[in-house]
């Protein structure tokens, strides 16, 4: 007798045991928390993993100050439905210092509030093991991490001297002080996202659907002016625009994408017939060539 | 995929018609391997390419790439589609393996692009551990290389049951028919052995995309399918239902005192509520009370799905147990065969303690003995005492707590294991297991009525060894020496065992290589143990220069029986005093592999007793030493024996 699994149930099922796994040996470990739609499937994923327990670690947010303020409302509000222990860091040297997106430039704001504040929080608490939303198709050097990544003890990752990962036989043995970022999501697409996310009715931030909201053109992209501390530049004018969000990061640095897609459907059907991926809108990548492989090495997720 | 993806939705009444759809879709892994250069980051830069994956920003980057670093010329070199790291980019080689997916209206795949360089093997082994099938790449100006067939071999060992033999860079030796029937018959014949279920040949050029996606009008004379019309045919398993029952704990789940559920995913087989199962190491009988999961319990789990299991009875279970049928049950034992391929820069030393780890258990291991090693160009068995990075081997595994485990022919699952460097924590090895060894099942161990309480009680003193470790002329046997007599004149019971003493007969067939030293400290270790069981107070002076080993030796004992003395003198001053002339021999090149010249001596992290000795006379050490012990003895209340120490 034969039966058969579906290429979402399969991933789903490694995804569960990768959780599991990570609970069962570590001592110690966070989820990373960053309110975007992968998040919101990891979220998923861990309610399932321990039911009918709460997930046993807490979930941290490293908020750079700068996201969209409909992202933390989301945020607050799943904690509260899901009863999880949300913890939220900001690099508080950073704020002092006055770092933003405006004035510091995407480089400088990302390392300072996102990586620094990152390497923070995972010393203060003492975390050992982080789960991360990343996925292989992302991204060039993404697709080459494992799904348990070894950082040492300054949390750098060496792309080169990669722990051999076989079958599901994870090698979770680390030193005090160093750590494994763990990718539960690692073999999934965007599309097997979108699909799981409508399959299992997930809540995800309203700013993945179209709306109207205030817009402005600046580098090529439409940046939605989601507070008063974006101050606009000569010529520059805010229109009222119907968009919609692919990723989420901080908003000074994220692009919108003119779209009509007010739901679930109309998004995924979007999604089907693009023809830019969807780290397109986001200027962090693009600084320099190789940049993500930089930012993780130093660190970031 | 935009193309093929738009006809598809168009042919669906609405987007969830399409992703149902989309779901009758099958997965296949595979890899891409085979020799540096042989094209396979350029064969699946084609493959995204002509099932148009590429995304038209991406494509914008891979021109500009393919200027910058590209080695087509004005072409777009596919290769920097997937060579992500920028070291790869740079040197044009691929160093770690990628994974890459994309779909057809068949299948979904997911490709691991794994690197051809002989000292990356390791990372091809990691994209090959999860394949289906792996496309063998082959130039066919350069035919079956070296690479080639240790790529297959490690491909056959890991599982890897069917193999598409990609012949490429047709365009340059003139698409010729010759070529290609020579080099797939040579193929043929060399993996006749390797137990594959089906070799496909194919005559390709990648570059120009010769019967990647589209047949080749170069090449008339070829009748097969091209390689994505292979991928997407062959047939690869379904979930059989009714083979073992397998379920290896990972996680127990116990929220409250009224749940107690054992978290996993099945290896194999299935199960279904009411089933009868059993406890694989204890042999305790339950059955299967509910198979929970969020949104309701499951009537049945199947092979791949991860689940929650509670049993009808409180029986004790923990990670690294199994629940498995009653009637086909895997093996327990603490001795196997496997075949090893070895990672790590450090060669495998037999006799060494290393972690052995299963998907969910954990024991120590030594490999204890190494049958052969396998030539990876002509199958040869050659006699080896170590195995080097990416050489591949037979050895005899004994495990220091039973595991269970099912051969790995029988079950990818449960019969794999990785091999961890106790120090490091690196992956050093992966296995796959070939059968149990029976000795340990024949040889059932002894119980005897005077345990080694009663033994220890009788002599009023607490089993303990004391094992003093340093460099050669630290002062080890001198103080361990005076220690003795100080213990025996209070009326304890005591052996010395002496490196120098015990090399002349128990260990005199041992020399001072690396693999030698190891076995030396192993034996010594276990008559350190005997000795303990006979309640005695032993003191053990042995150079013992690795950590490994003295952690093994901790470990062959109780808690607290094992006591780390770390004779800490200067090298400078251990060659000044050279008590035997060694070290003015060894400075000469008179000896070869001597402790702190030319083999290396890994100090204490954490002993329990840390002797400086420098400056100080070995009296004043012994007396550190018995306040030590008489502090211990104050402490302790585990043998309340009156006079003990």
């Amino acid at each position: 007798m034969l039966a058969r699994l579906t290429h979402l149930d399969r991933l789903e099922a490694e995804a569960i045991h990768i959780f599991r796994e990570v609970a069962a040996t570590f001592s110690k470990p966070v989820m990373l928390y960053s309110v975007g739609k992968d998040s919101s499937v990891l979220l998923h994923l861990a309610m399932k993993a321990f039911y009918p327990a709460k997930p046993p670690f807490p979930f941290l947010h490293v908020d750079t100050t700068w996201k969209f303020r409909e992202m933390i409302e989301f945020r607050d509000a799943m904690a509260v439905k899901h009863g999880f222990d949300l913890l939220v860091h900001i690099n508080e040297d950073g704020v002092r210092q006055g770092i933003n997106p405006f004035d510091h430039g995407s480089n400088t704001h990302t390392h300072v509030m996102k990586t620094v504040a990152l390497r923070q929080a995972l010393d203060k608490y003492g975390f050992d093991a982080a789960f991360g939303g990343a996925r292989r198709d992302e991204e060039k050097s993404r697709a080459k991490e494992r799904i348990f990544s070894f950082r040492n003890a300054s949390h750098t990752w060496d792309p080169k001297n990669q722990r051999p990962e076989m079958w599901k036989i994870y090698n979770t043995r680390v030193a005090p002080g160093e750590s494994i970022r763990v990718f539960p999501l690692s073999n999934w697409t965007e599309l097997d996202i979108w699909q799981y996310i409508l399959q299992e009715e997930i809540p995800i931030v309203p700013l993945y659907f179209a709306r109207q909201r205030s817009i402005v053109e600046r580098d090529d992209m439409l940046i939605m002016v989601d507070d008063e501390r974006m101050k606009l530049r000569d010529g520059e004018v805010i229109e009222n625009r119907l968009v919609r969000f692919r990723t989420l990061g901080c908003y000074p640095l994220t692009g919108a994408i003119e779209s009509d897609a007010e739901d679930l459907e109309s998004v995924v059907s979007e999604m089907l017939t693009a023809r830019t991926s969807e780290r397109q809108g986001r200027l962090i990548d693009k600084d320099e060539a190789g940049s993500m492989e930089k930012k993780k090495r130093e660190g970031y997720f | 995929m935009q193309h093929v993806m738009t006809k598809e939705i168009a042919v669906a009444d609405d987007i969830r018609n399409y992703l149902a759809v989309q779901e009758q879709k099958s997965l296949m892994r595979f890899l891409t391997c085979g020799s540096v250069d042989d094209g396979k980051s350029t064969l699946i830069g084609r493959l995204l390419y002509d099932t148009k994956l590429i995304f038209e920003d991406q494509l914008a980057a891979l021109e500009k790439d393919s200027r910058k670093h590209g080695t087509n010329g004005a072409d777009i070199d596919f290769a920097l589609l997937v060579d992500g790291l920028e070291a790869e980019r740079e040197q044009g080689i691929t160093i770690d393996v990628a994974y890459r997916f994309f779909a057809t209206p068949k299948r979904k795949f997911i490709v691991a692009d794994t690197p051809g360089h002989e000292q990356y093997t390791r990372n091809m082994a990691t994209g090959a551990s999860t394949a289906d099938l792996a496309v063998v790449l082959v130039d066919a100006r350069q035919g079956i290389l070296r690479q080639t067939r240790r790529h297959s071999i490690i491909a056959s060992l890991l599982g890897i049951r069917h193999i598409a033999l990609a012949v490429n860079k047709f365009d340059l030796v003139g698409f010729d028919r010759n070529v290609f029937e020579r080099i797939s018959a040579e193929y043929r014949e060399f993996a006749s052995e390797l137990g594959f279920a089906t070799i496909e040949p194919i005559p390709m050029s990648a570059r120009y995309g010769d019967n990647v996606t589209r047949r080749s009008s170069e090449m008339p004379w070829y009748a097969g399918p091209t390689l994505l019309e292979h991928l997407e045919n062959v047939s690869i398993n379904a979930v059989a239902v009714d083979r073992p029952f397998r379920f290896p704990v990972q996680y127990v789940n116990r929220p409250n005192l009224d749940f107690r559920g054992f978290a996993g995913t099945v290896a194999s087989g299935s199960v279904g509520k009411g089933d009868d199962i059993v406890v694989a190491k204890s042999g305790k009988l339950s059955r299967v009370k509910r198979i929970v999961a969020q949104g309701g319990d499951l009537q049945r789990a199947v092979e791949g799905q991860a689940v929650t299991i509670v049993l009808e009875d409180e029986v004790e279970v923990s990670r690294g147990n199994m629940l498995v049928s009653p009637y086909t049950r895997p093996q327990v034992t603490d001795q196997f065969a496997a075949n090893l391929v070895w990672f790590d820069e450090s060669a495998l030393l037999p006799g060494r303690s290393y972690i052995l780890r299963t998907e969910t258990d954990q024991a120590s291991a030594t490999v204890s003995e190494l049958q052969y090693r396998i030539n990876v160009n002509d199958f040869a068995h050659e006699a080896a005492k170590t195995l080097e990075m990416n050489e591949v081997g037979v050895v005899s595994v004994s495990l220091q707590s039973p595991i269970a485990f099912d051969n790995f022919a029988e079950n990818r699952t449960t019969g794999a294991f990785i091999l961890i460097d106790r120090m490091t924590n690196a992956t050093v090895g992966a296995g796959m297991i070939l059968n149990p060894l029976r000795r340990a099942a024949n040889i059932h161990w002894q119980s005897l009525d005077v345990d080694k309480k009663a033994r220890a009680l009788s002599k009023h003193q607490k089993p303990t060894v004391l094992w003093f470790t340093g460099l050669s002329g630290s002062g080890k046997s001198t103080i361990a020496n005076l220690l003795e007599k100080k213990l025996h004149s209070a009326g304890h019971h005591t052996y010395l065992l002496d490196g120098d003493n015990i090399r002349h007969g128990l260990n005199r067939d041992l020399g001072f290589s690396d693999e030698d030293r190891v076995e030396n400290i192993r034996r010594v270790a276990e008559v350190a143990r005997l000795m303990a069981d006979a309640g005695l107070i032993v003191l053990v002076s042995f150079i013992s220069p690795f950590r490994a080993e003295r952690q093994m030796a901790r470990e062959l004992l109780e808690e607290g029986e094992f006591i780390e003395v770390f004779v800490d003198t200067p090298f400078d001053e251990c060659a000044r005093r050279d008590p035997k002339g060694l070290y003015a021999k060894a400075l000469g090149g008179e000896i070869k592999n001597f402790t702190g010249i030319d083999s290396p001596y890994e100090a204490p992290e954490k002993p329990e007793i840390h002797l400086e000795t420098f400056g100080r006379s070995p009296e004043e050490m012994v007396e550190v030493l018995d306040e030590w012990l008489h502090e211990r003895e104050n402490g302790d209340q585990q043998y309340d024996s009156g006079g003990g120490i």
